[in-house]
């Protein structure tokens, strides 16, 4: 067991609860396999790493409108199918807690507990006027040259 | 069956059954028992593919009302 461990990247394009819920589901499961994994959010996917409560941080109008328009944490992100104005995704909460499988904001702390690297995409973090006091704790901040160097030498690369 | 460290995942679905295996496992030295109680349906196939990726073996498995038991051994 001593060779050298797999890897699985991931990328979280998506700012969807559903999607990034497969996303994490993968990742804590190849972690659990052993790999070393990452995931790099990027665009709509850096909504997952927002915290939950408002920052005072300084802001131009646009960058203030982004931040107002999308989901402030992963709890407030929306389903990409049937979201119906976010009915849809407090109904799929409530079908997730009646199987008893892990809510998204779970599986993002089991993703850290477990050592995953998660990365934020530096260029989409500035073009959608995000802050790093405005996300959570315990990331990276990285480009594409970073993800290339991890995903290159990847046994899993996904695109979500 | 003999087991070393006993895991209770029932009622938990995917992933936690084998995230739990695994944390279970990695408190154990190689050739004990670890015997994993689980409900998910899934975890057949997940346990079983888990254990030979990861070099440990499934030495045997039952399935009684429900309720799957594995027994496997660190590799």
């Amino acid at each position: 067991m001593s060779e050298q461990k797999k890897k699985t990247t991931i990328i979280l394009f998506s700012g969807d609860y559903d999607k990034a819920m497969a996303a994490y589901i993968i990742a804590n499961g190849a972690a659990a396999y052993d790999h070393e994994v990452t995931i790099f959010h990027t665009f709509w996917g850096l909504n997952a790493l927002r915290k939950d409560s408002t920052v005072p941080v300084k802001k131009g109008l646009l960058e203030k409108m982004f931040a107002k328009m999308m989901p402030r944490g992963a709890d407030r992100m929306g389903l990409s199918r049937m979201n119906f104005g976010g009915i849809g995704a407090k109904l799929i909460k409530r079908v997730i807690k009646k199987h008893n499988a892990v809510p998204l904001p779970q599986l993002i702390d089991m993703a850290k507990e477990q050592g995953i690297k998660l990365v934020a995409c530096q260029m989409t973090v500035d073009l959608l006027g995000l802050q790093q006091d405005e996300l959570i704790d315990g990331i990276e901040f990285a480009g594409v040259a970073a993800y290339l160097a991890d995903a290159s030498e990847g046994n899993v690369n996904l695109f979500i | 069956m003999n087991a070393d460290k006993v895991l209770d995942a029932k009622g938990f679905a995917c992933p936690m059954p084998v995230v739990r295996a695994k944390k279970a496992i990695d408190e154990l030295e190689a050739g004990q028992v670890l015997e994993v109680h689980t409900t998910d349906k899934g975890s057949k196939n997940d346990l079983t593919a888990w254990a030979k990726a990861s070099g440990h073996t499934v030495v045997n498995m039952k399935e009684e009302n429900g309720v799957f038991t594995f027994w496997i051994k660190k590799g």
